[in-house]
């Protein structure tokens, strides 16, 4: 109750600041990333994934699934169980599956094989509800565990290289009723959607800001989003079909970015608009 | 000929050749992209309907095809073919059925300010913006705008109200492809996003002098 309550309290906060936010962001156009910044700043004590991460780490640790079992014993690339620095090293190859895994995905393998979850239920779940939900805390709790690490993805097996230049074509490719691509807006240098920067996730520091800095909490929708959720709704604004969750379209486009990205520190989990 | 001019000589065809071999590489035409089988599959397996979203948006036509290869793009066969797909698309662009080619000033700013429409989100019913602020500066009381495209600020005022710049401008909101093979701009018209109306409103906006774009 008491923890309910703290929750509610700071939501309420960040809901007040968040206006405040937006408020000053209306009076000066040129000053909003300026306010963006002076915002994390002085939240940066406080950024609310940690309660994610909190509920991702007992997640993490307590018997669950059908077979009761925990996913300390999950490989996330650097051997079972290790989860220090293990998102900085995603994308990656992995035998047992035969495929290129992203965090998510590869989670979606540790919770089907050790605690019985199949994945098809986390794939059709909706973001924020049910085993979404879960993996929303799990994702937090690993990716925390990266942060200040750096960037460090190979694609020295095929199936990674062929992954990355299959993310490269995927981001260049255009579609719908718009004609966009990711490049439509990711392309070049200081661009903006309204008061809204874009990384060009085509060079090396656009990509270490746009990959660098998800999964992130959004102040403007109170959600935890995984790079999944965070790919998904890029799609939606590109007037795209729907990308089904872990799909490999998602996935090759996370080692392209990560790739672009390689050499730089991760700030995760970040702190959106 | 003496040794030292054949050796001269000889040095002269050399380099004439490394020059002229250089050329032959520099000149390699780079074809547009082949499809890959492996990249076609992900594509297909990758993705799922939902709502008005359906699979058919991730199948290309012929200028959504050749703007997603940026390197043949910007290869000389590229610049050829751009003028190719600029053509094809001026083509299909009409005339406004009543010969009116300026509307409702106040009812184009609403439909720039709008971005919604198309998603998967939405319904069919949904109305469509132009999304236009999202990418331009236009009246320069709006502070939030993108700046992808060009500031369209003082529009009318800037080029004069001519037929020609008229036409052009009605042009380029109706498929702005037609000028540029690879404009970021969607083709309004072409993909029925937006009707005649709602584009001779937007039209006001940038060429009525009463607009407040031309203040």
């Amino acid at each position: 109750m008491g923890i309910a309550m703290t929750f509610s309290d700071s939501l309420r906060q960040y809901f007040f600041l968040t206006l405040l936010l937006i408020f000053s962001r209306t009076i000066y156009a040129q000053s909003a990333a300026d306010d963006i910044a002076k915002y994390r700043e002085m939240i940066a004590d406080g950024n609310p994934s940690e309660l994610y991460e909190m509920s991702g780490e007992e997640l993490w640790k307590k018997p669950g699934g059908p077979k009761q079992v925990s996913l300390e014993k999950c490989d996330l690339g650097l051997g079972p169980g290790v989860v220090d620095g293990a998102a900085a090293q995603l994308p990656k190859y992995f035998k047992d599956t035969n495929r290129v895994q992203d965090l998510e995905s590869r989670l979606m393998t540790c919770m089907e094989k050790l605690q019985g979850i199949p994945s098809q239920s986390i794939i059709d779940a909706k973001f924020g509800e049910g085993p979404k939900k879960d993996m929303d805390a799990i994702v937090a709790y690993v990716v925390t565990h990266s942060k200040g690490k750096k960037i460090n993805v190979s694609t020295a097996n095929p199936k990674e290289k062929a992954m990355y230049e299959m993310g490269k074509r995927a981001f260049y490719y255009e579609g719908g009723p718009f004609d966009f691509s990711c490049a439509s807006c990711h392309g070049s240098n200081g661009k903006r959607i309204r008061l809204q920067d874009l990384p060009n996730l085509t060079t090396h520091d656009g990509a270490v800001a746009g990959w660098g800095s998800w999964p992130a909490y959004r102040v403007s929708s109170g959600q935890f989003w995984t790079m999944q959720q965070r790919l998904n709704d890029c799609f939606r604004q590109q007037r795209f079909p729907y990308p089904i969750y872990g799909s490999d379209v998602t996935i090759a486009l996370s080692m392209y970015m990560a790739k672009n990205a390689n050499g730089g520190i991760i700030q995760t989990p970040g702190l959106k608009r | 000929m003496s040794p030292l001019s054949i050796k001269l000589f000889k040095r002269q065809i050399l380099t004439a050749s490394l020059i002229l071999g250089l050329g032959f590489l520099s000149n390699v035409t780079v074809a547009q992209q082949k499809s890959d089988p492996q990249f076609e599959k992900m594509m297909k397996d990758s993705f799922r309907a939902q709502g008005i979203a359906g699979l058919d948006r991730i199948d290309q036509d012929a200028t959504q095809k050749f703007c997603s290869d940026p390197l043949y793009v910007a290869s000389p066969a590229g610049a050829k073919k751009a003028i190719e797909i600029q053509k094809l698309n001026m083509s299909e662009i009409a005339k406004p059925s009543d010969g009116k080619y300026i509307g409702d000033w106040k009812s184009g700013e609403a439909i720039a300010q709008s971005g919604r429409g198309a998603t998967w989100s939405d319904s069919a019913t949904t109305p469509i913006g132009g999304g236009c602020y999202n990418c331009h500066q236009i009246d320069q009381k709006e502070i939030s705008y993108g700046n992808i495209g060009p500031s369209l600020w003082n529009y009318g005022k800037n080029r004069g109200y001519s037929q020609e710049i008229i036409t052009y401008t009605w042009n380029r909101i109706n498929n702005s492809k037609a000028y540029n093979a690879c404009s970021n701009m969607p083709r309004f018209a072409h993909f029925k996003l937006l009707n005649e109306k709602q584009i001779q409103d937007l039209m006001a906006l940038l060429l009525d002098p009463q607009s407040p774009v031309n203040q």
